[in-house]
């Protein structure tokens, strides 16, 4: 056991142990975080959550904004010395998307030329539309508009080193065989603990990189990292229990930090059965009779926002759309939804008998009885709470069959309103509800047509407007992150993705 | 040597019958190791369960593990895709082991004396407040008493860290946690054993020819009246190293108590199949090690097993 504890570490909870650190294979936060500090991609972020130059000195766009050219860095280097190219990241990617890699963020990449099909094994991985045409220049060709800069962030798109994984396959990722280009290299991984990263020498900004090294703990609950955190063990948690917010500002005071998420907490609806499928005053009778004031304020309670759209503000250059009636007093809303419920054909002597359906969770069980409460009172709705497991919830809820309202919502993969929109055009995986509507989706390739980000943008929020008015989904509240920082970590800036790479972070010197 | 080989082969038995059943268990068990909140392409599931031959009908998947494991390979995590089973439980075993130990350990370097002090103090006030005491100590659940520990320990005095792993300091407080019912069981198990033992016959008859209290404890009656405790050393072992999910959650300890939980919800059948394995076989050894050791205290035991 490695029991010396090293000055200048920086202490981090990171809620779960990390699934992989395998870039092209992570799909959670907690990978995602260790991930940041272990390599960058052409693009990063600065921590403000601003797109700077990561790999990539500069790029530009041609006029039709399909293709994308990346000028690299001179002089980059892994972290075993060995000099990074234009050709190595093209072959990155090609691992990325081939079948084998089985990426799960493949899709958010469907605009790159050829990525569904190589994915899928239709194509070969040379026909990716990404190319070098010298040592310093990647190309990316696209078949519709997207925020490419943006997509550039994630881990799949960061640069694995392909010697280690053919010599070592899935292990590539263990110390000592991980080689990485960013900020900091992996030291040493304990399964279930934790996971230490040091400073990477060859980065090309190590000069800048403050802290020596990171550990990031596994801490699953959140209840035992905030007294981690209270006993001085951490520097930085990754969540913060539910617990009223007046006790926590007056333990922690300025140590708690509470900022918007790009995130959106909504109850779905089965739009493909009845009663819901045909109805949508009484959609919108549901909907209407929530009264969200009172659940942000005295349920989730931890700073959220009434939300009223699906797209959660914040995204530059878009402007989030709401429901017609959300300027209405609550009174007005319960009003109109008592008349709808009636118009719809329930009453008290016929009431609406519903079931909704959540995963085990305190937060989501609060929420889900607020929510049956207010139906009852305002409307007489009869409801059935069903809580299940998690499996068995993703599973019934993408099914289709059994569920009529259920818990949804979704964190932004990166600053676009597309990525909260997109999963309501299709008939795929991620359309829990079952949403089939030709306008909505025409809005949806039109942004993708577009040729300005603005005409992208007008045609997106033409989009959410679309969805918002056919009451297919009940906004609920946007997220918020909810973190404790020591005094002594500077640097720490709140940031729409929630993203807070330890290279922009430093510690006050001990007295 | 005969016994032993037949203990053996009924061991191999038990195991493969244990592990055939979880299995079958796991696989009938709503929702797969696959659902997440964001289900990936039908192509990348595709080829996923390719990776783990989740494409192959479940005889043909059961034949492929059990020829595995036979070969000592407990498989790829279908959580965890950068560790095989094998080196996950070779990371979380000793953790396991080096907790549960010294928690038991503890509990009988307490629990022992204690009882016996208990004992000798038969109905006196001492005797009714170790007995309070440890009749505490096996009410309260460890997700109180660990929360409670670390309320004192870590965040108010700032003895000793929190929770993680990284040093002796990290060790302290999770084998309290789990040494304290165990400490109250034993006192509680020594002293009634030894309030028995000391009201047999030939013990009054030593205490009658003029034997001093303290040579007829240590000589006559701490033996006999130790064999309730070295059989509940089988229990114990096995609970203190399985079955400490909630210290190990509560205080970050990448034991094995984790992964029965976490390979559970995850749908990690190979993990879940490799823990259940692992465990088994720890219940057989330890089973037959405390059966051993009865045997050497007392040779009749022995001659009955025979």
């Amino acid at each position: 056991m490695p029991w010396a504890v090293p000055a200048q570490t920086l202490e981090r909870g990171n809620g779960p142990e990390p699934s992989t650190l395998d870039a092209h294979r992570c799909q959670e936060v907690a990978c995602g975080n260790v991930l940041r500090d272990l390599y960058e991609g052409l693009v990063t972020e600065d921590a403000h959550g601003r797109l700077i130059p990561g790999m990539a000195q500069r790029w530009s766009v041609s006029a039709d904004g399909r293709r994308w050219t990346f000028v690299l860095r001179e002089n980059l280097r892994w972290s075993n010395g060995e000099p990074l190219d234009a050709p190595q990241i093209v072959a990155s990617f090609r691992r990325a998307f081939a079948p084998a890699t089985a990426a799960p963020f493949g899709e958010l990449f469907d605009a790159l030329e050829n990525a569904q099909a190589v994915q899928a094994g239709k194509q070969p991985p040379a026909a990716l539309g990404v190319s070098a045409p010298d040592a310093r220049t990647v190309v990316f060709r696209l078949q519709r508009s997207a925020s490419l800069p943006a997509l550039l962030t994630l881990p799949i798109a960061f640069p694995v080193y392909l010697p280690a994984v053919d010599r070592y396959g899935a292990q590539h990722t263990r110390p000592g065989h991980m080689v990485s280009n960013g900020a900091y290299t992996l030291s040493a991984w304990t399964p279930q603990a934790n996971l230490l990263v040091a400073r990477n020498p060859r980065f090309h900004d190590a000069a800048r990189v403050a802290i020596a090294q990171v550990r990031f703990h596994v801490t699953e609950d959140a209840a035992a990292e905030l007294q981690r955190f209270a006993a001085g063990d951490l520097d930085l948690t990754e969540v913060v229990p539910p617990q009223p917010l007046n006790a926590l500002r007056s333990r922690f005071g300025q140590r708690l930090r509470l900022s918007p998420y790009l995130g959106a907490f909504w109850l779905g609806m089965n739009l493909t059965r009845p009663p819901l499928r045909e109805s949508p005053q009484l959609r919108q009778a549901l909907s209407l009779a929530i009264d969200r004031d009172k659940l942000t304020r005295h349920v989730t309670g931890l700073g959220e926002t009434p939300a009223y759209g699906i797209v959660p503000p914040g995204i530059a250059g878009y402007t989030p759309a709401a429901t017609a009636w959300s300027t209405l007093s609550q009174a007005q809303r319960e009003a109109k939804a008592r008349a709808l419920y009636r118009a719809a054909g329930y009453s008290e002597a016929q009431p609406l008998v519903i079931e909704l359906r959540y995963n085990t969770s305190t937060p989501h069980r609060r929420l889900a009885l607020a929510v049956a409460a207010m139906w009852r009172q305002t409307l007489g709705v009869q409801v059935r709470l069903r809580n299940e497991e998690w499996k068995v919830f993703v599973q019934n809820r993408r099914q289709r069959a059994i569920t009529q309202v259920f818990r949804g919502g979704w964190i932004g993969d990166v600053p676009d309103a597309r990525n909260f929109l997109a999963a309501f055009g299709s008939d795929g995986p991620l359309n829990w509800s079952g949403y089939d509507d030709a306008g909505f989706r025409e809005r949806l390739a039109r942004a993708d047509a577009a040729k300005s980000e603005a005409a992208r943008n007008a045609w997106l929020h033409a989009a959410e407007t679309r969805l918002l008015g056919a009451d297919a989904v009940i906004p609920l509240y946007y997220y918020t992150s909810k973190h404790l920082v020591s005094e002594r970590v500077r640097g720490y800036e709140p940031n729409a993705l929630d993203r807070h790479a330890s290279r922009w972070l430093s510690l006050e010197a001990a007295p | 040597m005969k016994r032993w080989a037949a203990r053996l082969l009924e061991a191999a038995i038990t195991l493969w019958l244990l592990a055939t059943l979880c299995f079958v268990l796991l696989r009938a068990a709503p929702g797969g190791p696959f659902d997440t909140e964001k289900a990936a392409p039908p192509e990348v599931q595709a080829a996923l369960a390719a990776q783990y031959r989740l494409d192959r009908p479940l005889p043909a998947q059961y034949a492929a593990w059990l020829g595995d494991v036979v070969r000592g390979d407990l498989g790829p995590s279908f959580q965890y895709p950068d560790y095989r089973v094998t080196q996950l439980i070779a990371n979380a075993l000793p953790v396991s082991m080096l907790n549960g130990g010294l928690a038991l350990l503890l509990a009988l370097l307490l629990g022992i004396p204690l009882g016996a002090w208990a004992a000798l103090r038969s109905g006196r006030w001492t005797d009714r407040g170790l007995m309070f005491a440890a009749g505490l100590g096996l009410a309260i659940p460890k997700f109180v008493a660990a929360p409670l520990l670390v309320l004192l320990f870590a965040v108010t005095l700032h003895w000793l860290p929190a929770g993680g792993w990284g040093g002796w300091s990290h060790v302290v407080l999770p084998v309290i946690a789990l040494a304290l019912p165990n400490i109250a069981y034993c006192a509680r198990l020594t002293r009634a054993s030894l309030l028995e033992t000391l009201s047999a016959d030939y013990l009054k008859a030593a205490r009658a020819r003029g034997l001093s209290e303290s040579r007829l404890l240590l000589t006559h009656a701490m033996k006999p009246a130790l064999l309730p405790v070295v059989a509940w050393l089988s229990p114990a072992l096995i609970n203190v190293v399985t079955g400490s999910a909630v210290v190990e959650q509560v205080f970050g300890i990448p034991g094995m108590g984790r992964y029965f939980v976490q390979g559970a919800l995850n749908r990690d059948y190979t993990l879940v199949l490799g823990v259940v394995l692992v465990v088994g076989a720890l219940i057989v050894a330890i089973n037959a090690m405390v059966d051993a050791l009865r045997a050497a205290m007392d040779p009749r035991l022995g001659d009955a097993q025979d």
